[in-house]
């Protein structure tokens, strides 16, 4: 309690230090910001590493890099997307957007809050290093299935650690939320009026918190395969490695969950206001996005039916993951119920949440496509699963991710953002999104390998086409990173409420929301929940 | 300020059982070998093929003679410099319920001393349960003087219970080097070379 008066005490009376504030702060809004500064670096590097792969894919043969480096690329872009895009990218919103929306004066356990973020600069600096180190990186695709993923140098001892951290950070930024939401609700915030923002990060959490620490134990197997002669995975020694691919995946799919779930969240806030209406089925979104966790647990062998299991387990994980179907078509229904005679106005953070509800659909489709087995046996490993987990991720998290910040970007800088630029990003990184991705499609119905970095020149032009969308949609990012630039220097000034037809707590502090918010916790007024009558 | 280090003290205990959470999901990790190995052998009637059955199971069946089936016998090698392994015969037809033998050679094509080690797969998977060994070299680890060639038996016998529908089997092995074994044994004798050993080469 000592240094949280001490913090206190001091904002009032001289502004911290540059480091004070940005290297040793505990404030959720500045940790908010480091998150999400953090995940656009990431994002941009990540995306670098995609853009070698498209360009080295723009024609058959081998032209740019050699394939060994080429495998790293489409390994470590994996690794960079996932745990350094997505994942930090909604802690950051939780960071900053969870305590202003249950009237929190902080996350709960603040100290912690700066240790999560700070592990992960460190992490993904010994991850990245492993590129420069003799062997080279991790070549083994980021699944890192034993007997290859050992098979390269003895860099992956790096990359294991640095998967470890990554796991500690997101287990404690995980707990950290979790605390928060149970903990910390202003008098009045029930669980079932808690904006669906804050129950999408609730349940995310305890994924979390299930999962990372299995995703650890797994790459520790690996390290002791490896160097600590164990046969976990090591069939010369008696292990199995098609056991690590069930271990992997009883992470890995709620991992994928992990990463959709918040961007539900965000869409279910967004919708409502550019609607002028409240989210239809409040009560069962909420069960939805409980559903969808639970069923994560139950269907990881999807990811694995060519491996040669009983068709009694492949009958059950294609039955069980079809299921998701039906929670998932009930926030797709919803969403679209809400915009239903509604007065509606296509803002960018609008348009984005509209992109987001039609191209994550499709990857949804998709990925029922992949659901069945005798049909998986032909997509498996081809560009059709590419494509589909690029509609679930970039036009699905991703844009989930931008809607996000264009919605809340007034509220952090207290600035508008340049509506006009924002208009072009939405639609550059669109149009380009879906000539790269979509063309995927194709390729891999007719054959064409994921992880290969030459083709069949029957493959070429669909590939071509997938290559000038990835540098369309790269470049449009820059575009994206100006338009965050320019709002947080200045532009026209935010009202508090930003939006016509905003609610939620988050909307009654000032912009730019003040470094202490909520000291004293608000009223809640039920009406002015994004969700209204929470009744029906 | 009560309220507030109320509060404090519920985050602290929270976390703790967060924590536990965490420490139980990492424990349930390792878990999962033994509970892979159960489920597969247990459950779903996979045999991971760690052990051997007993030979009395064999002799006890009745020998069913109205019916025979084609055992397919193929092998594949992992490092083709270190080893050369194949079946001595292609195929066999069996009765139901007959106890059979089934030879494999392999050579150790190194100056080395190697162990090696071959996991085995039966084919078409649904026929898996039915197909027992009696004994098998891929039991147990097959070391290799340098430059040695080894013929190698499979006693087996298919259960009479194959359904009606499988009358082809084949069992395939995959020949790997077991390197934990193989540094083991090699470190063994640079240990026996190097040490005073009287009554070795006068």
């Amino acid at each position: 309690m000592a240094t949280d008066h001490t913090a206190h005490h001091d904002a009032h009376h001289h502004t911290p230090s540059f480091a004070q504030r940005w290297l040793f702060g505990t404030n959720h809004k500045d940790i908010g910001t480091l998150y999400l500064v953090f995940s656009l670096v990431m994002f941009l590097i990540g995306g670098a590493m995609a853009l070698v792969i498209r360009a080295e894919l723009f024609q058959p043969g081998l032209q740019l890099v050699n394939p060994e480096f080429f495998n790293q690329m489409t390994t470590v872009h994996a690794l960079v997307m996932i745990f350094g895009a997505v994942m930090p990218a909604f802690v950051g919103l939780g960071n900053w957007m969870i305590p202003l929306m249950v009237g929190a004066p902080d996350m709960a356990l603040p100290r912690m809050n700066n240790w999560s973020f700070w592990i992960l600069p460190f992490a993904f600096l010994m991850l990245l290093s492993t590129l420069f180190m003799e062997g080279g990186g991790p070549a083994g695709g980021w699944t890192l299935y034993p007997p290859l993923s050992l098979q390269g140098g003895n860099s992956i001892a790096f990359v294991i650690f640095a998967i470890h951290l990554m796991g500690i950070s997101s287990i404690m930024g995980a707990i950290n939320i979790i605390a928060t939401i149970l903990n910390m609700r202003a008098p009045g915030m029930d669980l079932l009026k808690m904006p669906i923002f804050v129950w999408s990060w609730l349940i995310t959490a305890f994924l979390l918190i299930a999962v990372m620490p299995v995703l650890a134990g797994a790459v520790t197997m690996l390290l002791t395969d490896k160097f600590f002669a164990t046969s976990f995975f090591n069939a010369a020694g008696g292990g199995d490695p098609v056991l690590f691919q069930h271990i992997f995946w009883f992470f890995g799919h709620p991992e994928v969950y992990i990463m959709i779930l918040p961007a539900f969240g965000i869409i279910s806030e967004i919708i409502p206001t550019f609607a002028r209406k409240p989210l239809f089925g409040y009560q069962a979104m909420v069960y939805a996005i409980a559903s969808i966790a639970f069923l994560s647990f139950i269907v990881w062998a999807h990811h694995m039916f060519t491996v040669g299991m009983p068709l009694g387990g492949e009958l059950f994980f294609m039955y069980a993951t079809m299921l998701i179907a039906v929670p998932t078509g009930v926030k797709v229904f919803n969403w679209v119920s809400t915009m239903w005679k509604g007065s509606m106005t296509f803002e960018t953070p609008m348009l984005f949440a509209l992109g987001f509800v039609v191209m994550f659909t499709i990857g949804g489709f998709s990925g029922l496509m992949l659901a069945i087995v005798p049909a998986d046996f032909q997509y498996h490993d081809t560009y059709f699963v590419v494509a589909h987990f690029h509609y679930v991720l970039v036009t699905g998290a991703i844009f989930a991710i931008m809607a996000g910040t264009y919605y809340w970007l007034p509220k952090w800088t207290g600035f508008m953002y340049n509506e006009t630029l924002g208009k072009w990003h939405f639609w550059l990184s669109t149009i380009f999104v879906n000539l790269l991705f979509f063309p995927q499609h194709f390729l891999g119905l007719a054959g064409m390998p994921r992880r290969i970095p030459d083709y069949n020149i029957a493959f070429s032009d669909f590939n071509m086409i997938s290559s000038v969308g990835a540098f369309g949609f790269g470049l449009s990012q820059l575009l994206f990173a100006y338009i965050v630039w320019s709002c947080a220097r200045g532009g026209a000034r935010a009202t508090d409420r930003v939006w016509e037809g905003a609610k939620g707590l988050e909307w009654t502090v000032p912009s730019p929301a003040p470094h202490h918010t909520f000291t004293t916790p608000p009223r809640i007024d039920d009406r002015e929940l994004a969700h209204g009558d929470v009744s029906h | 300020m009560t309220a507030a280090s109320d509060r404090a003290a519920e985050n602290r205990r929270l976390l703790r059982k967060l924590g536990l959470v965490t420490l139980g999901a990492f424990a349930f990790c390792f878990s999962l070998v033994p509970l892979y190995r159960i489920a597969c052998e247990q459950v779903f009637g996979i045999r991971l093929d760690g052990r051997p059955v007993d030979a009395a199971t064999g002799q006890a069946l009745v020998v069913d003679t109205s019916r025979s089936v084609r055992v397919q016998f193929d092998a594949s090698i992992h490092n083709e410099r270190e080893w050369r392994f194949g079946p001595e015969q292609v195929e066999l037809t069996v009765h139901p319920g007959e106890t059979v033998e089934a030879w494999y050679v392999a050579s150790n094509l190194t100056a080395d001393t190697l162990v090696g080690h071959a996991v085995p797969d039966v084919l078409p998977r649904p026929a898996n349960p039915y197909f027992a060994k009696t004994e098998c070299f891929c039991f147990t680890e097959q070391k290799f003087a340098p430059g040695e060639t080894r013929r190698m038996p499979v006693r087996f016998f298919v259960s009479p219970d194959l359904p009606a529908n499988v009358n082809t089997l084949t069992l395939t092995y995959t020949f790997y080097n077991n390197e934990q074994a193989t540094r083991r044994e090699q470190a063994a004798m640079a240990q026996a070379a190097s040490a005073p050993d009287p009554d070795s080469r006068g």
